[in-house]
């Protein structure tokens, strides 16, 4: 008999604690998220696939196309294209393709990086059936609506093709006196070929 | 003649009202648990999903019905169909209002109490027949489960008649007129336990109806989903609306008894509206229940019955006779 009314005032006790609890979230907002309406706000340090990111100055990129962050890749998903153009200073980035399949995201890449042109993104609605849909050209991604001519710098542009002018006179002068030369020899030469056959 | 309209008209009203107050208890229910868990509930059909239930009720229309091999044909098709009627009779003698009772019987207390065990019949017939081993444990289960709180539940509405000298529902909410003092739960001059009375009674008639937390007949966590395992479609849906059918009964019948039916608190415009109010109140009350409470094992559904509910309405029927020969 001992304990029969004490059990009976906890458990009563107990279930009332129940309800209120019950009711207090009953009145509070649900915490639902209607995902493909709505997401999250990723945290700004998530480690998403890696961009190229936007220099507010230049309104590009500025990636230098060293390539560093395709050596260090251990698992080898980055391949940086780039061609020269004249008149621009450097290398100009073309492609640079990123195959998030095989991506660990360890972060080299980004470690490696001299001018801090990429970093990670903080997407991560990435879905799909198709492989290929993985693989990016993050350029494209910079500039959806078509990758910029680069900038043209005159003063260099000119100093290059005086350049080319310099080095095509100077091929052109080593051309003729090489001919010179090769008509000065024709004599004992063409004489020895004759000789021989 | 006469006769004969009063009964369509009861069958179509309380086809229109069932109907129309399964459906949206369902959402209610629904919504509710998902607001008790930070949910949002139902909420793509229609504005906050109030469509959801017409979208439910066709699919469960539209489904075929599957007898499975072991079953017992008949009973099984029978089942879900006996535990519906015995809802729609129990609605004869629900008085609503003052003049608004589809029949009024002397003896309405009573043949709620007989009718209603024919849904505990209804469970047992749905798990027998089923064929299934986990129906057949549910069925038991809400057999033993009926059994236990029949009695409480009996012995406590006997106080009440004691009190009121009548089983006319009607005449029982009359004997509470006046000011919410009056009503039957807080009657002290009549039996000072009757606050606890009305506890027992409504902790009885949800187990009676089979809520959470005396699900045991569900018990999906270990029966599957109980009697209703085999079924689908419409046999699932009739067992589905019998439970909230029951629902509204036990809330009903509660609020007859204990809070005064169709009286208001005040002595104010007595009326159905007032019976309406007070029997969602509880029904809500059910439903936070529900979704607030782990289901019970058997050992603590029995353990609660014969330890405390018996025990305490049986005191309860005493002290009532004292006050009545004393006072």
């Amino acid at each position: 008999m001992s304990g029969y009314f004490s059990y009976l005032l906890n458990g009563i006790k107990s279930l009332a604690i129940g309800l209120k609890i019950t009711n207090k979230e009953f009145l509070t907002r649900p915490i639902t998220l209607q995902y493909p309406h709505e997401s999250v706000k990723m945290a700004p340090r998530y480690r998403g696939h890696i961009e190229l990111l936007m220099d507010s100055e230049t309104g590009t990129h500025t990636c230098i196309s060293c390539g560093m962050c395709q050596k260090g890749c251990p698992s080898n998903c980055i391949t940086v294209k780039s061609k020269k153009v004249p008149g621009v200073k450097g290398k100009v980035l073309t492609a640079y393709i990123l195959d998030f399949t095989t991506c660990s995201l360890c972060g080299q890449c980004v470690e490696n990086c001299k001018p801090a042109a990429i970093d990670f993104s903080n997407e991560y609605n990435l879905a799909s059936t198709r492989k290929e849909d993985f693989v990016f050209d993050l350029l494209q991604k910079l500039h959806p609506e078509g990758v910029p001519e680069p900038k043209v710098d005159p003063a260099l542009l000119k100093k290059e093709q005086e350049k080319i002018e310099a080095a095509a006179k100077a091929a052109a002068e080593k051309k003729e006196a090489a001919a010179k030369a090769a008509t000065e020899k024709e004599g004992e030469g063409g004489e020895k070929a004759e000789g021989k056959s | 003649m006469d006769e004969l309209i009063r009964i369509l008209s009861y069958f179509v009203g309380i086809a229109a009202f069932l109907g129309l107050n399964l459906a949206y208890l369902g959402w209610v229910e629904r919504k509710g648990a998902g607001h008790i868990q930070r949910r949002i509930g139902p909420k793509d059909v229609g504005p906050y999903g109030l469509l959801q239930p017409l979208a439910d009720g066709l699919k469960l229309m539209s489904k075929q019905l599957v007898v499975p091999d072991n079953a017992d044909r008949l009973l099984y098709m029978s089942a879900p169909v006996l535990a519906m009627v015995a809802t729609v009779i129990l609605f004869v003698t629900i008085p609503w209002g003052e003049n608004l009772v589809p029949r009024e019987f002397d003896y309405g207390l009573i043949m709620i109490f007989a009718v209603a065990s024919a849904a505990g019949l209804s469970i047992l017939l749905g798990g027998w027949a089923s064929g299934n081993k986990y129906s057949l444990i549910a069925g038991t289960r809400a057999v033993s489960q009926s059994v236990a709180f029949e009695i409480p539940m009996l012995i406590t509405a006997i106080t009440i008649v004691m009190i009121t000298g009548t089983m006319n529902l009607n005449e029982i909410i009359r004997s509470q007129s006046g000011m919410f003092w009056n009503w039957n739960v807080f009657a002290l001059d009549k039996s000072i336990l009757m606050p606890i009375s009305f506890l027992v009674f409504f902790v009885c008639s949800m187990a009676e109806i089979n809520r959470a937390p005396f699900d045991l007949g569900e018990a999906e966590s270990e029966l599957v989903a109980g009697y209703i395992t085999e079924y689908g479609g419409m046999g699932f849906g009739l067992f589905m609306m019998a439970e909230y059918g029951n629902m509204m009964i036990g809330a009903s019948l509660t609020t007859i008894l204990f809070l005064g039916g169709w009286q208001c608190p005040f002595g104010l415009f007595p009326g159905p509206h007032w019976f309406l109010l007070k029997m969602y109140f509880l029904i809500w009350t059910i439903v936070w229940i529900r979704w607030t409470y782990p289901r019970t094992t058997l050992w603590g559904l029995l353990n609660l019955s014969w330890k405390y509910l018996i025990p305490f309405s049986l005191v309860n029927l005493l002290v009532t006779a004292l006050f009545i020969k004393v006072f």
